[in-house]
């Protein structure tokens, strides 16, 4: 009996839980990585140096950053709503992270490997708002909460084009289960032949993580720092990780759909010696890359046009790819 | 799959001709409310001679057995999507005066008679929620359609509030039925449900009073009647006479529907629940509308008083009863109508009004307009040889022979009580000095239907027998439905086939 | 008691919980929250049943969307909460008395039936050979294609509800018309003039 229990619960629950620190480990200095990317990328696109100075070529300077907001004081605004303004930056990076339990970074290495993979990443992604919003409302302050308005219409207006970009990727997968996504792109990447949704994706993904253009919700020549104009300290540090991490989990998303995953380019003698994670990283690496030139050089997004570009573009344009999508596939005979 | 769609037709082409005129009035670039209007118009039309010549089928099911056609749906489809058209056409000089003539408004009643449709032909309790949802949605919008009066929008979201609760107790006692029994076909529910030594199961006759309270809500009948004096009111008078007029009949039908097909063995169960609904309408119904000053309001009661008279030839759970019920809410239906084709006419330079004074001496000044109201008031009121009084003698003579005396006795009572206060309008028009401001003359459109529907009431007793045979082809189909397992061995059959 | 049964009972609780406190908080943006949470729950209440297509659906449109619409309403409204709760005691005997006579009914049905229908007879969440997902796929187009429409018409109604109740249309809308910006060519709108000094166009 002690041994069934041991077996059916308790080391299985151990395997997970060592499983979900690896990731969460290696996930943190990603992050910190990506951070320290980002601004020498910037810098470079810029024609500055970034960082510099902490560590080599100022490779800590994320966790340096990292500390000394640790180590500051929390400041809550007076009559802020205390419990809802602390939960948060928890809600934002708790959501962030836990979608990555599902994420299969090579064959069978994923935490748990769920028949509705997709659909849980996207559903833990349209939570993502909630964070916002939160800190908005608890933190009784008004570019705080214009900042959360914005972002609240924005999140749900984007994510209706997500929704159907995913879709469009399922029709001609047959599955919601990631390992079947990525192992349907054996012949060829869904970025090819669904290239349009592929923009689409980036570009929605781009709104949905409050990056620029799209980062009405903190553009600081009208709002301060928005919804994260009245965080301080470790607060908002964790905020900050979360928002990075969601970026992060985009990059991953974008990856699994629309780039083969952790399968090589071609699967021929050098390209699949190579261990299928290290092709999982170069191509979210890639994606990062991507993000952070977006952010470097597009100009700031006017607030109805934004709106527009959801409603009036996105969402007839990737409308009429389910419809052609699911057409060819019926046509054809190609349904898995 | 094909003979699905064919027994769809009439909502089908009410459903698909919505969103068609949806579209042009959404990119026309002139204002195209009138082409819209006439286009609603005849696909109701079209609908309605859709669904008449199903009236001759055997009963027949789509839809994996959740959508029934038979004798009875054909005849109250027809009727309801007669009626949304006459509204229609009511509806148009009032709505351009008082500046309310918007495409949208057409094309939600379209959208409202197809939910209406819905809910007259289904056979299955999640049939029926989507069909009442559809409808009251619509309803709600054109409650509150003119949004600068304050009126109007209290009377829209007081509507929505109250049937959203309605729907809330509906779908609660739909859930216990669902549970207890494993299906939301009628028939099975009706098969899954047994009698044992005279006791019903007790989950069964909980639900079915929740599901009976959700229905008496969309049908007005106390104590479920709060809201309908208020949103008469509130309404624009287009919109009371639909309210008053095409989702009673469907609420009805679906009524008897539910009642007969998914109850069969719990006579005695609803029969108590109905016999109690009925008198609470018809007394309140007449006590109510004695003090009211408003025509609107007192429509309002009247109709709540109808309703209960209705219910009287259903409390008799009969094939009669029910035939006499189909019967009494056409009349209703044309009565109403009538009613509100008067009271639209209710005009001066100054503006529409609603009270009942104001129709003084309307007879010297207006005297066609006093003369159908006065017909159609009489006739409400139950006074031979009227339309009305026919609708009450089939309900009372099918109670009678069930036994229901008391309920007979109180019926007459309520309607001697009910008779004073439509005889004081008919006396308020004829005796009394006429008022300052005289009458606008009544509208074409208006005359032609107040005119055309009074001399309905008045002349029904001189050749009854069509409407009568109707009502009772319509009582015996609902009736007399095939047994539950005969139904049931369709429902597989259609699955086959697909 | 397996893990399952705890984990029914976990979710089933903190769900009746966090409903009663949508409708016993004080402040409405809580009330909101613990909807959120009630959700939350029920998807892990359908997952236990072996439908986790519905929970994830469940998470994104009531969560994801219908909530977040809520919440973004809801704290936009300026409420005072001392008038709202003016009429609670008002209401209260009464509120109780329909809640409690509901409580003892469906106490009394559960007691009372013996018609219980066995767990075998209803339809499975995930029949044997397939998903979750195809299974619902296999059906929602074909044996339940009438009920879909029907929600399909339900919610078009909606949408022209809501633009028809609150569309106000503006006498002269100064509409940005992005393809006519598009196609402005430098040539259109730039007049290069050659201005001798002291003279002035």
């Amino acid at each position: 009996m002690d041994n069934l229990l041991l077996e059916t619960y308790i080391w299985p629950a151990f395997l997970v839980a060592g499983h979900s620190l690896l990731i969460l480990v290696a996930l943190l200095l990603w992050l910190g990585f990506f951070m320290y990317a980002e601004r020498k990328i910037w810098g470079a696109v810029h024609l500055r140096r970034g960082p510099n100075v902490v560590g080599p070529f100022g490779l800590l300077q994320s966790f340096s950053d990292i500390l000394k907001y640790l180590f500051k004081e929390v400041i809550f605004p007076t009559s802020s709503n205390k419990a809802v303004f602390l939960l948060a930056p928890i809600v934002t990076l708790f959501l962030a992270l836990s979608a990555w339990a599902v994420i299969p970074v090579a064959e069978g290495w994923a935490v748990s490997d769920i028949n509705v993979g997709i659909l849980y990443i996207f559903a833990i992604s349209s939570l993502g708002v909630y964070g916002v919003i939160m800190g908005g409302w608890a933190s009784n302050s008004k570019y705080p909460f214009l900042g959360a308005l914005r972002s609240a219409a924005q999140m749900v207006s984007y994510e209706v084009s997500i929704g159907l970009v995913i879709i469009t990727v399922l029709l001609c997968v047959g599955s919601l289960n990631l390992t079947d996504i990525v192992m349907a792109q054996q012949t060829v990447w869904f970025a090819i032949p669904l290239f349009p949704m592929f923009v689409i994706f980036f570009i929605s993904a781009l709104a949905e993580t409050n990056r620029p253009p799209f980062d009405l919700p903190e553009a600081e020549s009208e709002l301060v720092a928005g919804f994260m104009t009245e965080y301080s300290s470790t607060p908002y540090v964790v905020f900050m990780i979360g928002e990075l991490a969601n970026i992060v989990l985009m990059c991953a998303m974008t990856t699994i759909l629309f780039l083969g995953g952790w399968l090589p380019p071609v699967d021929v003698a050098p390209f699949n010696w190579v261990p299928g994670v290290v092709w999982f990283l170069l191509k979210m690496t890639f994606m990062c890359f991507m993000f952070s030139m977006v952010k470097a050089i597009v100009p700031r997004y006017r607030y109805d046009q934004l709106m527009r570009l959801g409603w009036k573009v996105f969402l007839p344009i990737s409308l009429f790819w389910v419809v052609l999508t699911a057409g060819v596939i019926q046509y054809f005979g190609l349904a898995a | 799959m094909l003979a699905n769609v064919t027994l769809l037709l009439p909502e089908l082409v009410l459903f698909i001709g919505a969103m068609g005129l949806l579209m042009v009035g959404a990119f026309a670039t002139t204002d195209a409310t009138r082409v819209i209007e006439y286009g609603a118009i005849s696909l109701l039309l079209i609908a309605a001679i859709a669904s008449w010549l199903q009236g001759d089928t055997v009963a027949q099911l789509a839809f994996g057995g959740s959508f029934i056609v038979d004798a009875f749906s054909a005849f109250m489809k027809t009727l309801t999507y007669l009626t949304t058209a006459v509204v229609i056409i009511m509806a148009r000089g009032f709505m351009q005066n008082e500046n309310l003539a918007r495409f949208e408004v057409p094309v939600l009643m379209l959208l409202a008679a197809v939910g209406m449709g819905m809910m007259i032909s289904a056979n299955d309790l999640i049939a029926l929620y989507m069909g009442i949802e559809l409808q009251s949605l619509a309803l709600y919008v054109l409650a509150a359609i003119k949004r600068d009066s304050l009126r109007a929008t209290e009377a829209g979201l007081k509507y929505f509030v109250l049937g959203a609760l309605s729907s809330g107790m509906l779908l609660y006692g739909a859930s216990l039925i669902y549970g207890f029994s494993g299906t939301t076909n009628f028939a099975g529910i009706a098969q899954a449900f047994t009698v044992e030594n005279g006791i019903l199961p007790l989950a069964q006759v909980v639900g079915m009073v929740f599901l009976l309270a959700g229905l008496a809500f969309k049908i007005s009948a106390v104590p479920f009647h709060m809201w309908t004096p208020d949103v008469y009111e509130g309404a624009p008078t287009p919109m009371t006479a639909f309210f008053a007029a095409a989702p009673k009949l469907a609420g009805m039908a679906v009524f008897l529907r539910v009642v007969i097909s998914a109850f069969p063995d719990a006579l005695a169960a609803w029969q108590q629940i109905i016999i109690f609904i009925s008198i609470a309408s018809m007394v309140l119904g007449a006590f109510a509308a004695i003090g009211q000053t408003n025509i609107k309001r007192l429509m309002a009661y009247s109709s709540i008083g109808h309703m209960g008279f209705a219910l009287v030839g259903f409390a008799a759970g009969t094939e009669d009863g029910v035939a006499a019920v189909i019967l009494y809410m056409t009349l209703y239906g044309v009565m109403t109508l009538g009613t509100f084709a008067c009271i639209l006419s209710m005009r001066r330079d100054s503006g529409m009004v609603e009270q009942v004074k104001s129709l003084s001496g309307l007879s010297q000044v207006r005297p066609f307009m006093a003369l159908c109201l006065a017909i159609l008031m009489f006739s409400l009121a139950g006074i031979p040889p009227l339309a009305g009084f026919f609708g009450k003698l089939f309900v009372f003579h099918a109670a009678i022979d069930a036994g229901l005396y008391g309920l007979c006795i109180l019926g007459v009572l309520s309607s001697v009580v009910g008779a004073y206060y439509y005889l004081r309008i008919v006396k308020i028009m004829y005796l009394d000095p006429p008022a300052d401001e005289a009458n606008d003359p009544m509208p074409r459109e208006l005359s032609i239907v107040a005119g055309a529907l009074a001399g309905v009431c008045l002349l029904f007793f001189v050749y009854p027998s069509p409407l009568i045979d109707l009502a009772a082809s319509a009582g015996q189909a609902l009736i007399d439905m095939p047994a539950p397992d005969a139904l049931l061995t369709g429902l597989f059959e259609a699955t086959d086939a697909r | 008691m397996t893990l399952t049964a705890l984990a029914f009972y976990l979710f089933a609780t903190v769900s009746v919980a966090s409903a009663f406190m949508v409708i016993s908080a004080r402040n409405p943006v809580y009330s909101v929250l613990f909807l959120i949470l009630t959700f939350f729950n029920s998807a892990g209440l359908f997952v236990l049943m072996g439908a986790e297509f519905l929970a994830m659906i469940l998470v994104v449109v009531y969560v994801g969307a219908v909530a977040v619409l809520f919440l973004f309403v809801v704290m936009m409204l300026d409420i005072d909460f001392a008038e709202l709760n003016e009429g609670f005691l008002q209401y209260m005997p009464i509120g109780a008395t329909i809640g409690l006579i509901l409580l003892l009914e469906l106490l009394l049905i559960f007691g009372a039936s013996t018609q219980l229908v066995s767990q075998s007879a209803l339809p499975q969440a995930t029949p044997e050979g397939m998903t979750n997902a195809e299974a619902i796929g296999r059906v929602l187009y074909t044996d339940y294609i009438y009920y879909f429409q029907a929600a399909g018409a339900v919610l078009l109604v909606a949408m022209i509800g809501a633009i028809v109740l609150t569309l106000v249309k503006s006498e002269n809308p100064r509409r940005q018309s992005i393809a006519a910006q598009n196609a402005r060519r430098r040539e259109d709108g730039v007049e290069l003039v050659d201005i001798e000094p002291g003279q002035g166009l």
